[in-house]
């Protein structure tokens, strides 16, 4: 959507719906990417079934969940549990080409379907696969893509009203793709709610061919290594974030952040200009150029909260800020704030939570 | 040293780099400039008030696409105590005129709009380039300077010292002597946010007008010092700035002098609502004609700030810079074109023409001003303005006191403070230094 | 090896405001800079090429003003930039922007040899899509290979390349074969600071302007607003949280009373912590 929020169309062209074309009345229900990696359904993907089911109710069409994959029961798994998430019917392709996600197979086996079936509007996970993968699917296609959204909708007339953010978060835009289907989105992980799991009996499957052979590929896969091997950041997945910014003031004092991090099982992050002077590694970098965050706590001590910041961690549940300055902009945005030293209160923290989180240690600070 | 050499090496793209710059090169002189910044202006602050004079000697017809915000046609000046001002006022329809002659400006957009002006006369403008250090020969004359990029040593016949305020190349090269505490103010900024609507109405406006507010009083805490509020397009630029010495002496802080001008009852007001971006400090050279060091040397001017050319009674000091500039720039192109070396006895010609200009002659008219309003710092900005609110009060207040009675009272309230020989000895001195 | 570098310049997003009444962009005096991700991609593009040798050619869809961001990228060390401007291009999404880049980009091929990489930056600042990538990959028949962390290994003659790619759970590690696209990762290399006289021949070089039909754009309709199936009907401020942060006072246990008043404004986190650190 890029130049488009600057000027926004003229009302009279924006405004303008034309009938839609003959050949575009046959596009027809709800589509949920259903993304998945070595058989784990990524949890934005039942969120969009949430949100999947009342674009589907408003416009009175089917919700359908698309699964591609490897031909196995971990696929087939994903395939029963997409209609405990609400699903009328699920399209299928699996072949053992499509084990590990590769642009050119995922996109042919995605356009294929929609050519075949038709929807009028096919949502994805505005995660790395799924933003890869939108992107060269919609352009197959010819069709507009609105990209991380937070909001969804339809308007009176049936089309997808996708809301994101633009300008660094500064501002919010609605975007229509009228003439052009599918209508495709992408959304934020976490910001649909999860919907209620429901057991429900296995509906109808549509299994299409994805007609093509690992020949065809030329983007091999050496190999994998999954995060939780390795030693890298996991910030993006993190349920609790500490992370520490320009107050703190030295190397040394970012060792309270780490401290604190592995008392209470939280990942570390920091703002842009500690890995600028070199104090943290790069992949620690929370906000607009680092890493967006999303976890249920996060804790911001010496970060005044610039707007390049802000925009990474708006997505917290809760935020609790440590800062001298009451005035900081973080305080803005914060839960709750603590107006004091955070290279003294760090230290007394780490301890509390500690004692409190487990019983046991307390015992043998004390022995 | 990279090989090429260049007739003239500019270093700042300020007020003074820039007019220099595009004089030397609109003469046909090879240039090059080099600014620290991401690009000029992206660094440098000020109020501010452009004066046109100055610069439509360099761009005539700047007013067809310089980036202006409002033209004045009011001037405020404020006489401040806690929780009141005593103001003067003039607004003159007259300065609604074809060509007018103060506007306020936003360098970081106007210093980009002069670059422009410089790169299309056909100077080299660097930006993101520091320079480090002058480059001298064995005899101390100044070749070149050298940067902080790879191979970054380049060579020029002179080099034009646009530095600005700090002048840390002019005192680490030994050329001049590091500016005085007491010489330099500390001023802080910030630009508030509103819509152009709100601020048209607060003060008045109509179209591209605008309006100045200058104050003085207990907000410099008495320091000496001034407060100031410029109405831009859609923004109002706010700031205060005292002389670092005093905010040594007296332990105040800038940002708290700020916002403790910012709470001012009469200022609150005008900025209420608003959204506040860009904060910014910046020094002012205020020692005036008595600081002023030496200007020229073997190879090398210095013009603008670094020059301390900065008359602080009238807040002018882009005008001087821009002037000054200028000037460097054309006594260079003399000696080049009479084909002579620019040693120091030929680069006396840009003191000489300087001296002659109104930048010099200005400065000394107020040659004393500095140390007289430092001096009396206490009696100037703190007793002075408490003084005359009082008397303000007690002048409309209505309470039954018959009105000999309140003369009387203000009278003594202005003995009692500052005895008759005192408030005798300022208003002289006051003359004195202005005459 | 011939390089192209897809850069965009975009405004500094934290100057920009936004009008309190009318909720628009107040663009008055907002900076522009380089989208700071493609910075990344400039560098690993000379990086390749002090390696391989070749040329590092930038690219640019934008106003007349771009010029300014192009010029920089040149002082890096890049060798051309072309800047695709021409008001048919105003207002374009993000499907009809790969139509004009993937345009020039064949253009380009045609005067200066086709490229062996095409690098975008992971996303812009402003659009925020990280979509023009694999939008230009498809256009122009490359291999695509986004959020690529590292390049392993070029092999120019089997033309094959080997890079490490972020992927949602971990990271793959994928051969593929040039002509690709390859957008870059933040953070892994960092921007070099351009020698002197790189810098002077910067100042002082030409960039190449196309309009559209210097580039070849053979159907202008799908250019710019026309071309741009995407409309954006609505652009207003997000609303502004109503409370800021609760201050709360610790006294002088801070560390057990900072426990305790979290986990009396949000009960459920204490079970949550607990669960986490039990793995630890
Ligand atoms: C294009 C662009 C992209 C950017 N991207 C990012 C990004 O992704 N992420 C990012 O973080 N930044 C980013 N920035 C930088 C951002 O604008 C800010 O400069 C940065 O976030 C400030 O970091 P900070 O809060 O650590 O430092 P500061 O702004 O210096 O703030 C330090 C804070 O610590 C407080 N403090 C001082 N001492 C103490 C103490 N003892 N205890 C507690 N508090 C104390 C101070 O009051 C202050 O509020 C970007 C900038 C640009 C231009
Ligand atoms: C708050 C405030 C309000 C003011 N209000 C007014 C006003 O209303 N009207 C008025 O006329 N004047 C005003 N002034 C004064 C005016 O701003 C200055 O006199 C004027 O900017 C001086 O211009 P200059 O070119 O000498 O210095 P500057 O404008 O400071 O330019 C110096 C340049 O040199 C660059 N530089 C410095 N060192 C190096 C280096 N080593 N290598 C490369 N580049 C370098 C800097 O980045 C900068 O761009 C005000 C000043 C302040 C601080
Ligand atoms: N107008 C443009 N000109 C050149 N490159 C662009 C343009 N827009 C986007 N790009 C490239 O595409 C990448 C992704 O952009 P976006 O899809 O807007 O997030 C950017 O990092 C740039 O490398």
């Amino acid at each position: 959507m890029n130049d488009k929020a600057k000027a926004p169309a003229p009302a009279g062209r924006a405004a303008a719906k034309k009938e839609l074309p003959e050949h575009l009345k046959a596009y027809k229900h709800v589509w949920v990417f259903i993304e998945q990696e070595r058989g784990q359904a990524h949890p934005v993907s039942w969120e969009l079934m949430g949100a999947g089911r009342i674009l589907a109710d408003k416009l009175g069409v089917n919700l359908a969940a698309v699964v591609v994959g490897a031909r196995n029961e971990a696929t087939q798994a994903v395939v029963r549990e997409s209609f405990n998430y609400g699903a009328d019917l699920a399209y299928l392709v699996a072949d053992d080409v499509l084990t590990d996600y590769r642009n050119e197979s995922y996109t042919k086996a995605m356009t294929d379907l929609v050519n075949a079936y038709q929807p009028e509007i096919l949502l994805l996970g505005a995660t790395i696969l799924g933003r890869d993968l939108a992107g060269s699917v919609a352009t197959t296609l010819l069709t507009g893509l609105t990209a991380d959204c937070t909001e969804l909708d339809v308007d009176a007339e049936g089309s997808l009203a996708a809301t994101r953010p633009t300008f660094g978060g500064s501002l919010l835009c609605t975007i229509f793709t009228l003439n052009y289907r599918p209508q495709m989105a992408t959304v934020r992980p976490r910001v649909m709610p999860m919907p209620e799991r429901v057991e429900k009996p296995i509906g109808r499957v549509i299994e299409h061919p994805l007609g093509m052979v690992e020949d065809d590929i030329v983007t091999k896969v050496l190999s994998f290594l999954p995060d939780r091997d390795s030693t890298k950041s996991n910030l993006a997945f993190a349920d609790v974030v500490v992370a520490g910014g320009l107050g703190l003031g030295s190397p040394e004092n970012f060792q309270l952040i780490r401290q604190l991090a592995s008392a209470i099982g939280a990942e570390f992050g920091c703002s842009r200009p500690l890995v600028q002077k070199g104090w943290v590694s790069s992949d620690r970098q929370i906000g607009q150029t680092g890493k967006t965050i999303r976890p249920k706590l996060y804790i911001a001590a010496g970060i005044s909260g610039a707007i390049q910041h802000r925009v990474g961690v708006e997505g917290a549940d809760y935020i609790v800020a440590i800062n001298t300055d009451k005035n900081a902009p973080i305080f803005d945005f914060a839960h709750v704030g603590i107006v004091t030293d955070a290279v003294r209160l760090l230290p007394a923290l780490t301890e509390a939570f500690s004692k409190r989180l487990s019983p046991h240690q307390r015992d043998r600070l004390a022995s | 040293m990279i090989e090429e050499r260049f007739d003239a090496i500019v270093v700042g793209a300020g007020m003074a780099g820039n007019a220099a710059a595009l004089t030397l090169a609109r003469k046909g002189l090879k240039v090059l400039q080099l600014e620290r910044g991401e690009y000029s202006g992206s660094k440098n602050v000020q109020g501010a008030i452009l004066y046109s004079d100055m610069l439509e000697k360099l761009v005539p017809d700047f007013r067809e696409d310089a980036p202006l915000e409002r033209h004045l046609v009011e001037q405020r000046f404020w006489m401040m105590d806690d929780n009141s001002h005593t103001g003067l006022h003039y607004r003159s329809d007259e300065f609604n005129e074809e060509r007018p002659n103060r506007y306020t400006i936003i360098r970081a957009q106007f210093d980009k709009w002069f670059s422009k002006k410089v790169q299309e006369a056909g100077a080299v403008v660097l930006c993101e380039t520091t320079v480090l250090e002058l480059l001298q020969d064995a005899y101390g004359k100044v070749i070149g300077v050298r940067t902080d990029r790879k191979n970054g040593q380049v060579g020029a016949d002179v080099v034009v010292l646009a530095e600005g305020v700090s002048g840390l190349l002019g005192t680490r090269a030994g050329l001049r002597k590091t500016p005085d505490k007491s010489n330099v103010a500390l001023a802080v900024k910030e630009m508030h946010f509103l819509p152009q609507e709100t601020l048209e109405a607060r003060f008045n406006l109509r179209g591209d007008e605008g309006a100045v507010i200058e104050a003085v009083g207990t907000i410099s805490q008495g320091m000496t010092g001034m407060g100031f509020i410029y109405t831009n397009k859609e923004s109002i630029s706010l700031g205060i700035g005292c002389l670092v010495a005093d905010f040594e002496k007296t332990g105040q802080t800038p940002y708290g002098l700020l916002e403790k001008f910012k709470q001012h009852p009469s200022v609150a007001a005008l900025i209420a609502g608003s959204e506040v971006k860009e904060y910014a400090a910046h020094l002012i050279p205020e020692g005036g004609f008595k600081a002023i060091p030496q200007l020229y040397g073997d190879g090398w001017v210095v013009v603008g700030d670094a020059a301390q050319l900065n008359n602080a009674v009238h807040r002018e000091g882009s005008n001087l810079a821009m002037t000054s500039g200028r000037i460097a720039a054309e006594a260079i192109f003399q000696i080049k074109s009479r084909r002579e070396p620019m040693t120091k006895e030929n680069l006396a010609l840009y003191k000489k023409m300087l001296d002659e200009s109104f930048v010099m002659k200005d400065l000394k008219k107020y040659r004393d001003m500095p140390d007289l309003l430092h001096i009396q710092a206490q009696n100037f900005f703190l007793t002075y303005p408490q003084l005359v609110s009082k008397a303000m009060t007690n002048f409309l207040r209505v309470d039954g006191t018959p009105k000999r009675e309140k003369e009387k009272t203000t009278f003594r309230s202005f003995l009692a403070a500052r005895s008759l020989t005192g408030l005798v000895g300022d208003a002289v001195r006051l003359a004195r230094a202005w005459r | 090896m011939h390089i192209v570098v897809c850069m965009k310049q975009v405004p500094d997003s934290a100057q920009i405001r936004v009008h309190p009444v009318t909720n628009t962009i107040m663009r008055q005096g907002v900076p522009t800079i380089i989208n700071p991700y493609d910075l990344f991609a400039i560098e690993e593009a000379l990086r390749l090429r002090q390696k391989f040798g070749g040329a590092v050619t930038i690219l640019t869809m934008g106003p007349p003003s771009a010029e300014d961001s192009l010029r920089k990228a040149l002082s890096f060390g890049a060798d051309r930039a072309v800047l695709l401007t021409d008001r048919f291009f105003a207002g374009a999404d993000t499907l009809a922007t790969t139509y004009a880049l993937a345009t020039a980009i064949r253009k380009i091929g045609v005067e200066f040899g086709p490229p062996n990489i095409v690098f975008t930056g992971k996303q812009t600042i402003d659009g925020d899509t990280a979509q023009v990538g694999p939008g230009v990959a498809k256009r122009l028949g490359l291999m695509q290979l986004t959020y690529v962390s590292h390049i392993d290994n070029v092999d120019l003659e089997a033309g094959t390349i080997d890079v490490e790619r972020r992927s949602e759970g971990g990271v793959q590690k994928l051969r593929s074969k040039m002509p690709c696209l390859i957008s870059i990762l933040e953070g892994v290399n960092e921007m070099r600071i351009g020698s002197l006289s790189d810098a002077l021949a910067a100042a002082r070089a030409t960039i190449i302007k196309w309009s559209a039909q210097d580039a070849g754009v053979e159907d202008i309709t799908k250019c710019g607003l026309r071309g741009s199936p995407t409309i954006v009907k609505r652009v207003f401020a997000p609303k502004p949280r109503a409370e800021k942060a609760e201050f709360i006072e610790l006294g002088d246990k801070p560390g057990d009373a900072f426990v305790d008043e979290l986990f009396k404004r949000r009960p459920k986190l204490e079970a949550e912590l607990g669960q986490l650190t039990r793995g630890y």
